[in-house]
């Protein structure tokens, strides 16, 4: 007769000799590090600008005195910084709007293949990876009030007279698109990646059967692959409006916030004022107040994308 | 009327033919397959029908209508993908009524007929989904309902079983056939599934290297077969094929090559066969050998029905006199084509 079962002999075994297979054990172990550096990059940073914004600490002066929200009411009171608040806004969405449009305009471009696609393709990443140092003062001579090169091209093909030339970066409007433009041009490779990363992610079949049903080029394009691409665009977005809103390179390079304030962002107040002047609390105070704005773009965008999911 | 009639299609990627001058008429109402291995063209021409790719040379009529300069929406076609190509970001409802959205079709006119076809496919319960909350059957039916909402001249259907597994492939099967007899409408099917084209088609295509090796029925295609491709392309395992003497060839299907004395009356030809090896399958015996006097590239099988010949009688290493009868051997000349005449 076959034997089906045979007592079996129980040996006791140590409860940490598998410990490591335990999910929640490794888990732990693994993400531990991650949460580390967070804390102390992000977290740390962060509870010490709140801790000076409600201060009076400033570099001559350097002691912690408690003056509640003192700082806020008196920057808010500030006319200049409300033109700074909307100055920052202007240029974040002005300048990703102009990028995106470039953006999905670049990516049709580039999925028709054409001679030279490679290159042209390697080429557009170019903006993404010059210095923005280095970018900007290539900007800046282009808009130069004396030896502008789009100046002298209008004027070289009589398109404008020497007098009636824009001043780019002395007047007010001008400089503002002037800082839009040149943010529009660094974003617009990564807008493209994003782009023909999600437009050839769209299955051949789904496009096809939209031709087969009947939609032309923008019905196709606007009722099947941008509905479809919308998570990943969503997702590119708010990489983008998180970095330009906390941005002060290009401005700080640039227009140095000029003129007369035309050109001031929020990154670039809060340095002036706690870096450069030296008064540490209103620096942190003014910088404190980009965390509302990103915080509701960045909660608006997930639950956007999580909508789209379903 | 035919539905749909080519002439001498030709398709060329670069200086690859991928249709190579297919002439097919399909009548009105028949389910025509086209059959044949994976790159054989047979895709291409389907595209070609419905107009996503336009063909080198030759006319394409649809209805009786010249297409070739015809865009996709303008054929009155209707197409299944294999994957179905259903729109993900829209509900059942929506992926159904977006044929008769691009047409501008008015808005009531548009609720009953996606009512019609999803009533047909039985998934109007499904209407608020989305397709990823569907299964494999379910989206195969919205597909399919998305296809005849707007009642298309001819139905296009690309490997539309691929996707499912082999259980949920029989009831689909069934139930695409049925569907298909009962609203009468044009089919063109293709797969590479000879059980498929035996099971569904009106008639069949066979395929190969861009070129019709044989149009006909499934019997015609099963007892007739125009060449060697088609006949060891359909039938599983496939028509033994041999040879004497490099000359011409010999073909006959392993149900029809029996133990001599199981061929009880008529003329038959008899074969010196050596068992090599034997499979049993419950319902069917194959046994793999080869045969004296005859060059074969594959071993030569024997289809037996397990009941009549006991597995003792037929082992391994042992000659046994076999035969065919004579109305069942199919000769080809040594380039392949069927020779009829005795």
């Amino acid at each position: 007769m076959a034997v089906i079962a045979e007592p079996i002999a129980i040996k006791p075994v140590s409860r940490f000799r598998f410990i490591l297979d335990r999910r929640e054990v490794l888990e732990t172990i693994l993400v531990a590090p991650a949460i580390l550096y967070v804390l102390l990059l992000v977290g740390l940073p962060l509870l010490l600008a709140i801790y000076y914004s409600l201060s009076a600490y400033t570099i001559y002066d350097p002691t912690w005195k408690f003056v509640g929200l003192t700082n806020f009411e008196q920057i808010v009171d500030n006319p200049t910084f409300i033109q700074t608040l909307t100055n920052t806004f202007i240029f974040t969405f002005g300048s990703q709007l102009l990028g995106l449009v470039l953006g999905k305009f670049g990516a049709f471009v580039l999925l028709r293949p054409f001679a030279g696609r490679k290159i042209v393709r390697a080429l557009i990443i170019l903006p993404f990876a010059v210095p923005v140092a280095l970018a900007t003062i290539a900007w800046r001579w282009l808009f130069d009030s004396l030896y502008s090169v789009i100046n002298w091209t209008l004027i070289a093909l009589g398109l404008m007279e020497r007098a009636d030339v824009p001043n780019w970066l002395g007047t007010p409007w001008l400089a503002m698109l002037c800082i839009v433009i040149i943010n529009a041009w660094r974003f617009f490779p990564f807008a493209i990646v994003i782009f023909l990363a999600g437009i050839t992610a769209v299955p051949q079949d789904i496009i096809d059967a939209a031709t087969v049903d009947g939609a032309g080029f923008w019905r196709r394009n606007y009722q099947i692959i941008m509905p479809m691409i919308l998570p990943i665009v969503a997702i590119g977005l708010i990489f983008g409006i998180v970095f330009t809103f906390t941005d002060l390179s290009i401005v700080f390079l640039l227009t140095n916030g000029g003129p007369v304030g035309a050109t001031s962002v929020l990154g670039f107040a809060g340095f002036q004022t706690g870096i450069v002047s030296g008064d540490v609390s209103h620096g942190a105070a003014i910088s404190l107040f980009m965390l509302p704005v990103l915080l509701v773009v960045v909660v608006l965008m997930l639950r956007f994308i999580r909508r789209r999911e379903i | 009327m035919s539905a749909v009639s080519a002439r001498d299609i030709v398709k060329k990627f670069g200086e690859v033919p991928a249709v190579n001058g297919i002439s097919l008429t399909v009548p009105d109402g028949e389910f025509m397959v086209l059959l044949g291995p994976s790159g054989c063209g047979k895709t291409t021409f389907l595209r070609i029908i419905c107009g996503l790719e336009q063909q080198t040379s030759g006319d394409l009529l649809i209805g009786g209508t010249v297409v070739n300069d015809m865009p996709p929406r303008a054929r009155g076609v209707a197409m299944m993908f294999q994957s179905y190509g259903l729109y993900p970001h829209y509900t059942v409802r929506n992926n159904i009524a977006f044929p008769l959205k691009t047409q501008r079709m008015a808005r009531d006119k548009i609720d009953r007929q996606v009512s019609w076809a999803s009533q047909l496919l039985g998934i109007g319960h499904l209407l608020d989904r989305r397709p990823r909350q569907l299964s494999g059957g379910e989206r195969q039916r919205v597909a399919l309902a998305r296809a005849l909402v707007r009642e298309p001249t001819a139905l296009l259907l690309d490997e539309p079983l691929s996707n499912l597994d082999a259980k949920l492939r029989t009831s689909a099967r069934q139930e695409i056939k049925n569907f298909q007899q009962r609203v009468g409408l044009t089919t063109i099917y293709v797969t590479h599934d000879q059980v498929e084209a035996m099971g569904m088609g009106d008639r069949i295509a066979v395929i190969d290297h861009g070129k019709i090796r044989q149009v006909g029925t499934p019997t015609e295609i099963y007892n007739d077969p125009a060449d060697l491709f088609v006949a060891t392309f359909v039938g599983a395992p496939p028509m033994n094929i041999v040879s004497h003497n490099g000359g011409s060839y010999l073909g006959f299907r392993p149900e029809n090559f029996l133990p001599k004395e199981m061929i009880d009356d008529g003329a038959a030809t008899e074969f010196s066969f050596r068992i090599d090896r034997s499979e049993y399958l419950g319902s069917e015996r194959i046994v793999y050998g080869v045969v004296e006097g005859f060059e074969s590239k594959q071993l030569i099988t024997a289809k037996l029905p397990p009941a009549h010949v006991a597995e003792k009688s037929i082992r391994p290493g042992e000659w046994h006199p076999f035969a065919v009868k004579n109305s069942e051997l199919r000769r080809f000349d040594h380039d392949g084509k069927r020779v009829k005449a005795h």
